[in-house]
């Protein structure tokens, strides 16, 4: 079949017509794969959805452009492995909507920053990063400790996250108000909340009414921390 | 067929038998929003780089942070300074080569810029104010994105129904640019932004995609915005401005042609490469991989078509400063071509990836290609649009090109340097084969860097300040008045 140019040229529907075929190819082709072929994303023992501390902390995460700073994703590359930790499995983003992998390391990848340091140190690095780390070119955020978490709407977020495919529970829904104030305080009981959420990390913070700070510190303190890679149900995975 | 590859020029053989009134109006708003946006982007970009020299500049407040001023700067630069240059440009020239008057009338186009200024204006307030959908360059929340939709539609409809009611039998080749990137646009922004919103009171939503598919679906989109927005656009302003203002016909038809149908078919594939070593799978990585090697060839057929057309017109670059613009921007246009598709190669991107090389090569592009290519149009056009003997004055143009381009050469070279140092640093092992450098340590090295940066992007906007003032004279001062002036926005056809 040949088409001579003149035609397409002297019709303007018909030129419209073979550009969105011509576009349409490679983005077909690089995308629907990667929702229908099963090992795209390797179910992975220990992942699960965000708490709802830190599902606001994540919200706040992404509010901020924090991603525009870090990445969320530890190549396969030796380097990055020993500087930050096992390389990023597919399955550790697979309830982040949107995904946080960033493209651009102004500060550190932070996939597993979890765990890494204690929750007083983000406080304290959060407020002024370069009281901690001098050479930090991070802003301060000592705001998000003044402002308290709102908290009107979390059901909704919830539901919204589980209709895009994040398996929240009816449980979960119900006793998110209670599960986010009990992350927030050491003091209360959080056998709860660890059953529905392994490895929540509580936050030192205000449980009557939790800060954005707190939600920051919950969800900065889970990343990267969810799988056991000394499981040995996780045993493939070991570099 | 050759009457096509003249190009604008083409319509001179036709008999100039009836006057046509086209809707310039419109196209002077964008003009004067381009020139407005492009001093608010460049000044925020300004901004971000003095903070990330000196941190303290970010205030501690909220609303002049890092983190939300900077998609406040790219969406001023690629969305507000670019997208106004693109419509704006797109609606003369497919008046012009079609020969007919803007389809659908004064009060719909009209509707169409202020829809997008509003888009505009309400997308950087809400990032500052807190709302961001967390995707590079797609940073509005879903009910933005909805008004964006309803006002990029209409954009189609006036658009493609200007190059239907046409006159000219050939559709010509800088509106098959202007089509591709309005229709690819559209199918980007849609496919990139289908999310969940909390309620229909709240301005947060969840995107429908997660982890590995919404990585690939966001750069497909965001890969593309560059593809569509940033390339195809400003060719097809390119395909007009540049033979207008040589006077001459489009170097190659037949290149034209094959070098337009491989750069819209791949680049759509690219996306894949900002995505390398990471989770994404190998399959998908390697074929992103290897069309950004190959698109390397269609970029270059464009540079050559470009850059060409200047045969036998050469002279014209020393005497006419807004052509030297534009044909500088073909010659950063093939420079970035060349260097995408360098650190698209995986082992090339294990260095440069997540390091100011990226954003070096994003400038070299950003300010060398699309800001050139814009201001080498604005510069014809004003005197143009309002009437005007000349520009005020030509030794300013002259002045705004060296110190951008000296600025545009500051900011490149000092991210090449800076990124490939945190590269190297971050990779770095000593004697004992541990990690030599701390994070901390690659972030204090590049500081003089940083500095530099911030001059080069300075230069940048003291030069974008000049052609302001010379085009607001241009327009203003007596001196640069037309002895015999036709009524506004009354063109002889094939003029």
């Amino acid at each position: 079949m040949f088409i001579r140019h003149e035609t397409l040229e002297k019709n303007a529907f018909l030129f419209l017509l073979l550009t969105l075929l011509t576009i349409a190819i490679g983005g077909i082709v690089e995308v629907i794969p990667l929702f229908t072929i099963e090992t795209t994303v390797e179910p992975v023992k220990g992942v699960r959805p965000y708490s709802p501390l830190e599902s606001r902390g994540r919200d706040i995460y992404v509010r901020e452009g924090c991603y525009v700073c870090h990445s969320q994703m530890i190549r396969a590359l030796r380097d990055e492995v020993e500087r930050y930790g096992h390389y990023s499995l597919a399955a550790e983003s697979m309830y982040d909507h949107p995904f946080q992998w960033g493209s651009k390391r102004i500060g550190p990848d932070l996939a597993r920053v979890g765990g890494k340091y204690s929750s007083e140190w983000h406080y304290a690095h959060l407020t002024n990063a370069q009281s901690v780390v001098p050479e930090s070119l991070m802003p301060h955020y000592a705001f998000l400790a003044d402002t308290p978490l709102d908290t009107d709407d979390l059901v909704n977020r919830l539901k919204a996250q589980r209709t895009v495919g994040v398996p929240y529970t009816d449980e979960d829904i119900a006793n998110a108000l209670a599960d986010l104030r009990t992350q927030a305080d050491p003091s209360a009981d959080n056998t709860a909340l660890l059953k529905r959420y392994p490895k929540a990390v509580t936050v030192p913070g205000n449980s009557t009414a939790p800060t954005e700070m707190d939600a920051l510190v919950a969800y900065l303190q889970v990343l990267g921390t969810m799988v056991d890679f000394a499981d040995p149900a996780n045993e493939k995975l070991r570099q | 067929m050759s009457d096509l590859a003249l190009g604008a020029s083409s319509a001179v053989a036709m008999p100039a038998h009836r006057t046509i009134v086209y809707n310039e109006d419109i196209v002077k708003k964008f003009v004067i929003a381009t020139m407005f946006w492009g001093v608010v982007a460049f000044l925020v970009g300004v901004v971000l780089a003095a903070q990330l020299a000196w941190p303290e500049l970010n205030l501690g407040i909220s609303f002049t942070n890092f983190g939300r001023l900077r998609p406040v700067h790219t969406s001023a630069g690629i969305f507000a300074f670019g997208g106004s240059a693109l419509i704006g440009t797109s609606f003369y020239v497919v008046q012009r080569t079609c020969r007919a008057r803007l389809f659908g009338g004064e009060a719909l186009a009209n509707f169409i810029f202020w829809g997008y200024q509003f888009f505009i204006v309400m997308a950087a307030l809400s990032y500052v104010m807190g709302f961001s959908q967390g995707q590079e360059y797609a940073e509005p929340e879903w009910h933005l994105d909805v008004w964006l939709t309803i006002i990029w539609v209409l954009y189609a409809v006036v658009f493609i129904g200007t190059v239907v009611m046409r006159e000219e039998p050939h559709i010509y080749v800088a509106n098959w640019f202007y089509m591709a990137f309005i229709l690819t646009i559209a199918v980007l922004h849609i496919g990139n932004n289908i999310a969940m919103p909390v309620s229909i009171f709240t301005a947060k939503s969840y995107n429908i995609a997660s982890g590995v598919q919404n990585a690939m679906i966001q750069w497909w989109y965001g890969h593309n915005a560059v593809g569509f927005f940033l390339t195809a656009g400003f060719l097809g302003m390119m395909y007009y401005f540049i033979p207008k203002a040589a006077n001459r016909p489009v170097y190659s038809y037949r290149l034209s042609i094959v070098h337009f149908w491989s750069l819209i078919f791949m680049y759509i594939w690219a996306g894949p490469h900002h995505l390398h070593w990471t989770a994404l799978p190998d399959w998908t990585q390697t074929l992103g991989m290897a069309f950004s090697v190959m698109l390397w060839m269609p970029s270059w057929g464009g540079m050559i078509n470009g850059i060409m057309t200047l045969s036998g017109a050469w002279d014209k670059l020393r005497t006419d400063p807004g052509l030297r613009f534009s044909v500088t921007a073909v010659g950063f246009y093939g420079m970035s071509t060349f260097e995408g598709p360098v650190m698209s190669v995986r082992d090339v991107n294990a260095l440069s990836h997540y390091t100011d090389w990226g954003i070096g090569h994003v400038h070299s592009g950003t300010l060398g290609w699309v800001a050139f290519i814009t201001f080498g149009a604005l510069y014809y056009l004003v005197p143009v649009l309002w009437q005007r003997q000349r520009l005020y004055s030509v030794r300013m143009v002259s002045w705004h090109y060296w110190i951008a381009t000296l600025g545009i050469v500051f900011y490149i070279t000092s991210m090449w340097v800076a990124g490939i140092m945190q590269g190297l640093m971050w990779r770095a092992y000593d004697a004992f084969g541990f990690l030599q450098y701390s994070f901390a340590e690659s972030v204090s090295a590049v500081h003089p860097y940083y500095v530099i940066r911030l001059t080069g992007g300075l230069f940048f906007l003291i030069g974008m300040l000049f052609m302001v003032c010379n085009l607001i004279l241009t327009v203003r001062s007596p001196t640069t008045e037309r002895p015999e002036v036709l009524p506004a926005g009354v063109a002889v056809a094939g003029e």
